[in-house]
C-alpha cells in the first residue's frame, strides 16, 4: 500500500484543522485569551506539523513548526497576544492553506512566500521573546509525555495506587486482611477471591482474617468486588513485598527514572518555561489536555474509514427511488385503510410498520445531501474582520439560522454570490464610524447573515444597517449608462437596476468592490440555481439583500386543501390559522379589493378559486374557509373550500420538464398517484393582484365604451 | 394501455427512418420514433391555472412531473371528449419529457427519403416551421411533425422564455 493513499485524508484533516484554527483565532479575546482555545490552536498546528512530517511535506512542516513554537509560548503566557500578532497568525494560516493546496495539486509551495513567512515568524520570536534559535531547541524534544510521566513518577513515589495500574499485568502477592467478618461472609469472600487468582494461604479468626492471594488484578478491582459483601472499613489490601519478591516491584520503578530525567532535561533546555510550568499547578494542568488531545486525535485517525466518498448522482438515484417507495407506500396505505381492521389485523400492523420505516428511510436519505448553512457562514467572520480593518470600519457580524440545511450542490454555489454581497455591504453599505456617529447611529456597523426555510425555499439574507441605496444616484447612473429609466419608477424597480451589467454607484473604485462587475454575476448565478434576488432598502436605515433559493430536494410538511374538485398543498410553515369568515368581518376597499378583519388586523383576501380559475368552488365568502397564511413577511387570508389534512410530501420540481407557473412553487405526488400543486403564497398574491387589475381594466374599458356610445 | 416503443425494429434501408403514426380526427400525423419514449393512457392529469388551453396540465410519470399538451387544441381542431382510445405519446426532446394527447396511435412506418415531400407553405394555424415534410404512402398522407421544434417553440410556452431553445 502506498503512503500517498493517505494523502487525501491528510489534506482533508489538515483543512479542517486550519478552519478550526482560524475560527479560534478569530474568536480569541486578545486581552484575556482563553487557555483552552490557545491550547486548541496549538494542537491544530501540532497535528498538521506531525502529518506534514509523516508525508514529507517539508515546507509545510517547517512553517507549522515556526508557528507552533510561537503558539506554544502564547499558551504558556510568555508571549502576550496583540492584535497584530493574531493577524500574523492568521496570515500564516492562509499561507499554510496555500501550501496545502500546492501539495494537493502535486506541486511544491511557493518558496519565496515560505521564506517571507518564516522570516516574519522568526523575527516575531526574536522581538517578542528575545530568543531566536533558543525557541527552536526548546520544543524540539517532545515535551508531551513529560507531564504525564512526571505525574506518575510523583504518584508512584507517594502511594501504591498508580503502581497498581502499571503493574496490573504482572501477578504479585496481595495480603488481604478482613476485620470483623462473620464466618459465612468470609466463605463467600474467599470464594470470590479465588476468581482473582490463587489463594496462597489463609488464616485467622472472626476479628482478623488474613488471606494471601497471588493475583494480577488491581487492588481497586478486588476491593470493589469485595465491598459488595462487606464494608470498606473491614477490608485492607496490601502488596506483600517480602513474599512477592523483586519481580513485581521492579517494573513500576523502571519508568520512574526516565521520567525524572525527562523532566530534568526539559527543565535544562527550556530557559524559563519549565520551572514555571512544573511549579504552577494550573499551568501543568493546561499542558496535560494537550497530550489527551493528541491521543484523541489518534483515535480520530483510526476511525477515518467511517466516511466514504460517493458520487452525488448515486445519492440522487437513491433519493428518487425512496421518493417512489413513499408514494407506493401511500397508495398501499390508502387501499388498506378501506379494509376491516379486525379481519386484517396483521396487514394493518404491517402497513403501519412500513410507513414508519419508509419515513425513516426517507429522512436519512435526504439528510445525506443536506448541509448546514454554517458551512458557508463560518467563512465570513474572517472576511469581515479583514475587510473592516482594511476599510477602517467597525463591523459586528451576526449570523442567524446557521443550522438551516441546504442541499450540498446549492451550498457550494451560494458561497461566491454571498461573498460578493457581504463585500458590497461592507464597502458601500456601512458607513465609516464618524459618519455613523454624525447620523446618530452606533459607530459599530451591524452586518447580519441569516438563513431560514420558507415554504419550499430557503431565504438567505445579507442585512446591513448602513446608509441604504441612493435612489437618485442609481437613477443618474442608469441614465448615463443609457438604460431606460423614469423618475416615477418604483423603488423595487430602481433597486433592480444595480443588477445591470457594468453598474456601480460607488464614488470611487476600491480594491474591495465598485468595479461594476459583480452584481449582475450575482444575479445570474442565483438565477442559474433557480432562485432570485430581491433588494429592500431604506435611506439611512440600511439595505437587505434577500436571496431566495428553491429547496428542490426538500421534503415539505404540507397542509392539503381543497378548492372545487382540486387539491392543493400549502407549506405548513406558511399556515398560521384557519377560520370561518363572518360577513361582518369582511370589508371591501376601493370596490374590488376585500379585507378580512382578524383580531383587529385587516388582511387582504385572496380567493384561491379566483386566482387559479377553479370553476366549481364555493364562491360565497362566508361558506369558504379562510386560512391565514404568511408569505414574504406579509399575511393574507386565503379562501379555500376545505382543509383536508396535514401530510409530508416530496417536493417535485415543475421546471424539470415544464416551467415556472405563477402562484405555484412546485408539485408533489399524492397518495393516489396524482399530482398536486404546492402554492406559493406571495406569488399567489401577486397573481391575484394582476388578475384583479386586468378585470378592473376590462371593466373600465367597457364602461368607457358604454359612455362613449 | 402502455407499451414501450421499440426502437430497434428490423433495419430496412439505411437512409429510411421510422415514424410513429398517430391520428387527430381524420388526419394522420407522424413523429420521429427516436423521440418517442413511451405510449400510455390519459389519466390523472392535474390542471394548471393561467396557461394556454392546449396545456392540459401535469401528470405523474413514475415520479417525474410531466406536462401534457393536447395537439388537437394546439392545431385548432374540434375539441373531443377523451375516451378509452385517447392516448398520450410521451416524447423526450431537448432533455425534457412531454406528453402529447392524440386520438389514437395506428402504426410504426418506415419512410424512404423519396417518400418524404417538402412541407408546403401552410396557413396560419400550422406553421411549416414545425413540419419536417409530408410523407406520402400510396393513398395516405402523413404530416411529419418536427416535435422538437414544435415543443420548444416559444408559442408553446412550455419552456421559460429565458431558457435557450436549441
Amino acid at each position: 500500500m502506498d503512503i500517498s493513499d493517505f494523502y487525501d485524508t491528510f489534506f482533508e484533516e489538515a483543512e479542517e484543522l486550519l478552519a478550526d484554527m482560524e475560527r479560534l483565532l478569530l474568536d480569541l479575546d486578545v486581552d484575556d485569551p482563553d487557555g483552552e482555545d490557545l491550547n486548541a490552536i496549538f494542537r491544530a498546528a501540532h497535528s498538521i506539523k506531525g502529518g506534514a512530517g509523516t508525508f514529507g511535506f517539508t515546507v509545510l512542516q517547517e512553517t507549522t513548526h515556526l508557528l507552533e513554537n510561537l503558539l506554544d509560548h502564547t499558551r504558556r503566557g510568555e508571549l502576550k497576544l496583540r492584535r497584530d500578532i493574531v493577524d500574523t497568525f492568521l496570515e500564516t494560516k492562509d499561507m499554510l492553506h496555500d501550501q496545502l493546496d500546492a501539495y494537493r495539486n502535486g506541486g511544491e509551495p511557493d518558496a519565496e512566500a515560505f521564506e517571507r513567512i518564516s522570516r516574519v515568524l522568526q523575527q516575531m520570536a526574536l522581538d517578542e521573546l528575545g530568543q531566536g534559535e533558543a525557541v527552536k531547541t526548546t520544543t524540539k524534544p517532545e515535551p508531551a509525555p513529560a507531564p504525564e510521566t512526571g505525574d506518575s513518577a510523583q504518584a508512584g513515589a507517594g502511594a501504591g495506587a498508580e503502581r497498581d495500574e502499571e503493574g496490573a499485568s504482572a501477578p504479585r502477592r496481595l495480603a488481604i486482611t478482613l476485620t470483623g467478618v462473620s464466618d459465612k461472609d468470609r466463605e463467600l469472600l474467599v470464594e470470590e477471591l479465588q476468581h482473582f487468582g490463587t489463594i496462597n494461604s489463609q488464616s485467622g479468626d472472626v476479628a482478623r482474617y488474613r488471606v494471601l492471594l497471588d493475583s494480577s488484578e488491581s487492588q481497586d478491582d478486588i476491593e470493589a468486588v469485595l465491598c459488595f459483601i462487606i464494608e470498606p472499613e473491614q477490608l485492607s489490601i496490601e502488596v506483600e513485598a517480602t513474599a512477592a519478591g523483586d519481580g513485581p516491584a521492579a517494573p513500576p520503578a523502571v519508568p520512574t527514572i526516565p521520567a525524572v530525567t525527562a523532566v530534568e532535561e526539559k527543565a535544562s533546555l527550556a530557559v524559563e518555561a519549565s520551572p514555571e510550568a512544573n511549579k504552577d499547578g494550573p499551568k501543568s494542568g493546561a499542558a496535560s489536555p494537550r497530550s489527551s488531545g493528541k491521543s484523541s486525535g489518534k483515535n480520530a485517525k483510526g476511525s477515518e474509514s467511517s466516511t466514504i466518498r460517493v458520487p452525488v448522482d448515486k445519492v440522487d438515484q437513491i433519493i428518487n427511488l425512496v421518493g417512489e417507495l413513499i408514494i407506493t407506500q401511500s397508495m398501499l396505505e390508502q387501499t388498506a385503510s378501506d379494509l376491516d381492521i379486525v379481519s386484517h389485523g396483521p396487514l394493518v400492523n404491517g402497513m403501519n410498520l412500513l410507513q414508519r420505516n419508509a419515513r425513516d428511510l426517507q429522512e436519512s436519505v435526504m439528510s445525506i445531501r443536506m448541509m448546514p448553512m454554517d458551512y458557508v457562514f463560518s467563512r465570513f467572520p474572517r472576511l469581515v474582520r479583514d475587510l473592516a480593518a482594511k476599510l477602517g470600519k467597525d463591523v459586528e457580524l451576526v449570523t442567524e439560522g446557521k443550522s438551516t440545511e441546504l442541499d450540498k450542490s446549492l451550498i457550494e454555489r451560494i458561497i461566491d454570490p454571498l461573498t460578493h454581497l457581504v463585500r458590497n455591504s461592507l464597502d458601500h453599505g456601512l458607513e465609516s464610524p464618524d459618519k455613523r456617529e454624525a447620523t446618530g447611529k452606533s459607530p459599530t456597523g451591524r452586518l447580519t447573515l441569516s438563513a431560514q426555510h420558507q415554504g419550499g425555499n430557503i431565504l438567505i439574507e445579507v442585512i446591513d444597517d448602513g446608509a441604504g441605496l441612493n435612489r437618485e444616484r442609481i437613477l443618474a447612473k442608469a441614465r448615463s449608462n443609457g438604460l431606460a429609466v423614469t423618475d416615477s419608477m418604483s423603488d423595487d424597480d430602481v433597486w433592480q437596476l444595480i443588477f445591470a451589467p457594468g453598474f456601480s454607484t460607488a464614488e470611487q473604485v476600491s480594491d474591495v468592490s465598485g468595479r461594476g462587475v459583480g452584481m449582475d454575476v450575482v444575479k445570474r448565478n442565483i438565477q442559474e440555481m433557480g432562485g432570485h434576488v430581491e433588494i429592500l432598502s431604506k435611506p439611512g436605515q440600511g439595505t437587505t439583500t434577500r436571496i431566495v433559493l428553491p429547496l428542490t430536494l426538500a421534503i415539505l410538511d404540507g397542509m392539503s386543501i381543497r378548492c372545487g374538485s382540486e387539491t392543493f398543498l400549502l407549506p405548513l410553515n406558511a399556515v398560521l390559522e384557519s377560520l370561518q369568515p363572518q360577513s361582518d368581518d369582511i370589508y371591501s376597499m376601493a370596490g374590488d379589493d376585500q379585507l378580512l378583519k382578524v383580531r383587529d388586523e385587516y388582511l387582504p383576501i385572496i380567493a384561491l378559486h379566483h386566482a387559479l380559475d377553479v370553476t366549481d368552488a364555493k364562491t360565497e365568502l362566508t361558506e369558504a374557509i379562510a386560512v391565514i397564511v404568511q408569505g414574504e413577511g406579509r399575511r393574507y387570508a386565503l379562501l379555500v373550500d376545505d382543509l383536508v389534512g396535514q401530510q409530508q410530501v416530496v417536493v417535485k420540481n415543475l421546471e424539470t420538464n415544464y416551467r415556472k407557473v405563477p402562484g405555484i412553487s412546485a408539485a408533489t405526488i399524492l397518495g393516489d398517484g396524482s399530482v398536486a400543486l404546492i402554492l406559493d403564497i406571495a406569488d399567489l398574491h401577486r397573481l391575484d393582484r394582476r388578475k384583479s387589475q386586468q378585470r378592473h381594466e376590462a371593466k373600465h374599458q367597457h364602461l368607457q365604451e358604454v359612455s362613449l356610445a | 394501455m402502455s407499451a414501450q416503443a421499440n426502437t430497434n425494429a428490423p433495419a430496412t434501408d439505411a437512409a429510411s427512418s421510422e415514424y410513429l403514426v398517430f391520428s387527430l380526427g381524420d388526419e394522420e400525423y407522424a413523429v420521429d420514433i427516436l423521440k418517442v419514449q413511451e405510449i400510455r393512457g390519459y389519466e390523472n392529469v392535474t390542471r394548471i391555472a393561467n396557461v394556454p388551453d392546449f396545456i392540459k396540465g401535469v401528470t405523474n410519470l413514475r415520479g417525474v412531473i410531466v406536462p401534457i399538451i393536447d395537439l388537437r387544441l394546439k392545431f385548432h381542431l374540434d375539441k373531443i371528449e377523451y375516451g378509452g382510445q385517447t392516448v398520450v405519446i410521451v416524447v423526450n426532446v431537448d432533455d425534457r419529457i412531454v406528453g402529447i394527447v392524440v386520438d389514437g396511435v395506428s402504426d410504426v412506418m418506415s419512410l424512404a427519403p423519396d417518400q418524404i415531400k417538402p412541407a408546403p407553405e401552410f396557413g396560419v394555424t400550422l406553421s411549416s416551421d414545425y413540419l419536417s415534410g409530408i410523407g406520402s404512402l400510396e393513398d395516405r398522407m402523413l404530416v411529419l411533425v418536427d416535435i422538437e421544434k414544435l415543443l420548444t417553440h416559444e408559442e408553446m410556452q412550455l419552456v421559460e422564455r429565458t431558457a435557450e431553445s436549441a
